[in-house]
């Protein structure tokens, strides 16, 4: 480095560091737009991750059937949900049905895991509490409506079936077998008695069914089988489900893979529109930050006009000047870059931690890319005030004129 | 002695204001010349011609044999930047560069900044210990010496001052005065623009300035005696 880039690069920092009042000011308006800029970028880039955690709370939105006739083996549910990321697979919940009495009223009874119904249906609203021993149940609104049924009751759910010769009936009390006179089949009326410890509420199709553990459901029917239907709840874009969904239905896995379009579909439409709105905001605050970068710079470069004038009189070329002047702002642009990219981080997280009610995502890469556009904008914003700057005649600006 | 400068029919008009009006001058080499007259007399206006901040209605310029009327702004601004050393009455001294940074910056964009020899400058007008000091914390006379230090970093052929003494008190204008003595001596050409009879008076030669016309030219006759006197 010659003397003369060492002089350069003493007047610019100088110009920097010995009028600081003035620097502040300008440098307060690029720190507010980058920390804007930063802050929605941050946002922009989360908003995938934070809305597919808040579309959760519709419920499930991969489904898996039975690849043929039959159950769900519980190994390929195993291999089945592998296929998703642990961070993305929010839950699954397994549901077997049987059909039982109640009342002598024939009611649909759905085996399920309680632990992990609230993660795929985290709707639900219950009356009372969730089942959280063998021998209680969640009784559906509907079913509690017309059965009379309240929390805390007692009932008796009964299951028919008939005997065979492959039937294990070493645990049936003789009282629940009997034949029928006509056929001559022999039928069991398996009884479960269960506890009612909440009731379920959610305006739908829900309420239609008695829930039970899985382990209820399999001594009520005395028989071990697979799953008829599995709900998933996965966090993830609309395009990498179908992929996913995809991936499984190739593959030898023993079971069906399927996109609940109702729900992936609104969440696709939703967050494109809403990246849209992010970048339109975006795209707006960035022109409003140069609009007023370009004021602040405009104040503090017409206020230099002397300065201009002088340096010219002592033999400055315009391109010399506009080359001192525009250093100044482009080391602005990127100290303001830098502080921006920090208080940016804070602002998006403020903004997450009251809209999302989660922290942000932390993205290095966005920290080069705001500094690159603070410096980018303050350098347009500096050209056009530094440009009309220099067109100053300098004996009439050291005259006073 | 040979001429550094001529201006030859020099007018200048702004709208139907002869600012100048068929003026004629020449400044040989070494010369010392103070140009006086009125407010609105085409001081500033004949100052900025010559220092080529400005180019003339019509007439030449002739600087060290060379016509520079009708030279392009950037050609203008090169050769005053490497003739002509510019002393002006506000001193106009960049605010936020010290003192010796001030006389660099004309090293600056003449050639290549040196401290040493910016230092040295300082050095000859007595600032040498205030040399890292801001604008702001430098007196008036101070101030005036770094602009003249700054006029004669990058050895000028002439010297273009626009009432140096103008904000100075008396103390500060002689040694102001005393610091043209010993350029003059040394064989620098200095044309002082003043409207100070006590400034003019110490030139070699006055000219003096009415209505845009010159209306007298002649030699200091107390010249040789005063330069005896002060030095």
């Amino acid at each position: 480095m010659n003397k003369k880039h060492r002089m350069f690069i003493r007047m610019v920092m100088a110009s920097l560091v010995r009028r600081r009042s003035r620097m502040i000011v300008a440098l307060l308006a690029v720190v507010v737009g980058a920390t804007i800029l930063s802050g929605l970028e941050m946002i922009y880039y989360d908003v995938p991750r934070q809305m597919s955690a808040q579309f959760r709370s519709y419920g499930a939105n991969v489904i898996f059937t039975p690849s043929g006739e039959g159950y769900i083996r519980p190994e390929d549910l195993e291999k089945g949900a592998a296929q998703f990321s642990s961070e993305e697979l929010e839950g699954y919940t397994p549901y077997r049905y049987e059909n039982t009495k109640i009342h002598n009223m024939p009611v649909t009874l759905a085996g399920i895991d309680f632990d992990s119904v609230l993660k795929t249906s985290p709707y639900w609203h219950i009356s009372g509490s969730m089942p959280s021993l063998d021998g209680e149940t969640l009784v559906g609104a509907k079913v509690a409506e017309s059965l009379g049924i309240k929390e805390g009751d007692d009932i008796t759910a009964v299951n028919t079936f008939e005997v065979t010769s492959e039937t294990d009936t070493s645990d049936i009390p003789s009282y629940e077998l009997y034949t029928d006179p006509e056929s001559g089949e022999t039928y069991c009326d398996h009884e479960l008695d269960l506890h009612v410890s909440g009731i379920l509420e959610t305006g739908g199709s829900e309420e239609e069914y008695i829930y039970v553990s899985l382990k209820d459901a399999a001594a009520l029917t005395i028989s071990e089988r697979g799953y008829d239907i599995v709900e998933l709840s996965v966090a993830a874009m609309q395009d990498e489900l179908s992929e996913t969904v995809e991936k499984i239905n190739g593959s030898s896995v023993g079971l069906s893979a399927k996109l609940v379009k109702r729900v992936t579909a609104s969440e696709s439409t939703v967050l494109t529109k809403l990246q849209s709105l992010v970048f339109i905001v975006t795209s707006v605050v960035l022109v409003l930050t140069m609009i007023c970068v370009a004021t602040t710079m405009t104040a503090v470069i017409t206020e230099r006009r002397k300065e201009i004038g002088l340096r010219k009189a002592l033999g400055a070329l315009n391109s010399s000047i506009i080359a001192e002047f525009m250093s100044e702002g482009l080391v602005l642009g990127g100290f303001g870059g830098v502080i921006g990219s920090v208080f940016g981080y804070y602002f998006a997280q403020f903004v997450s931690m009251n809209v999302f009610s989660s922290s942000i995502t932390f993205r290095p890469l966005l920290i080069p890319i705001t500094i690159a556009a603070s410096v980018l904008v303050t350098g347009l914003a500096c050209l056009i005030p530094i440009r009309s700057a220099v067109d100053v005649d300098p004996a009439l600006v050291l005259k006073g004129e | 002695m040979s001429k550094l400068l001529e201006l030859k029919n020099i007018s200048k008009v702004y709208g139907d204001l002869h600012a100048l009006d068929n003026v004629c001058l020449s400044v040989d080499k070494g010369e010392w010349i103070a140009i006086m007259g009125p407010s609105g007399s085409g001081k500033s206006t004949m100052m900025n011609i010559i220092g080529c901040m400005d180019k003339p209605s019509t007439g030449q310029v002739i600087f060290d044999g060379k016509d520079i009327s009708k030279e392009s702004r950037r050609k203008l601004t090169e050769f005053h930047r490497d003739k002509i050393g510019l002393v002006f009455q506000q001193f106009h001294l960049i605010n936020y560069l010290n003192a010796v940074e001030n006389v660099m910056v004309a090293q600056y964009y003449h050639s290549m900044p040196d401290e040493k020899e910016a230092l040295e400058a300082l050095e000859r007008v007595g600032l040498k210990d205030r040399a890292k000091h801001l604008p702001s914390q430098l007196s008036g006379g101070e101030q005036q010496r770094v602009c003249i230090a700054r006029a004669l970093i990058n050895s000028p052929e002439l010297i273009l001052a626009d009432e140096p003494t103008g904000n100075l008190d008396e103390a500060n204008e002689n040694i102001v005065l005393d610091i043209f003595r010993q350029l003059h001596k040394e064989g620098t050409s200095l044309v002082v623009v003043t409207h100070d009879p006590e400034v003019g008076e110490v030139a070699q030669r006055i000219v003096r300035l009415e209505h845009g016309k010159i209306v007298s030219d002649k030699k200091n006759e107390q010249f040789s005696e005063q330069q005896e006197v002060s030095l």
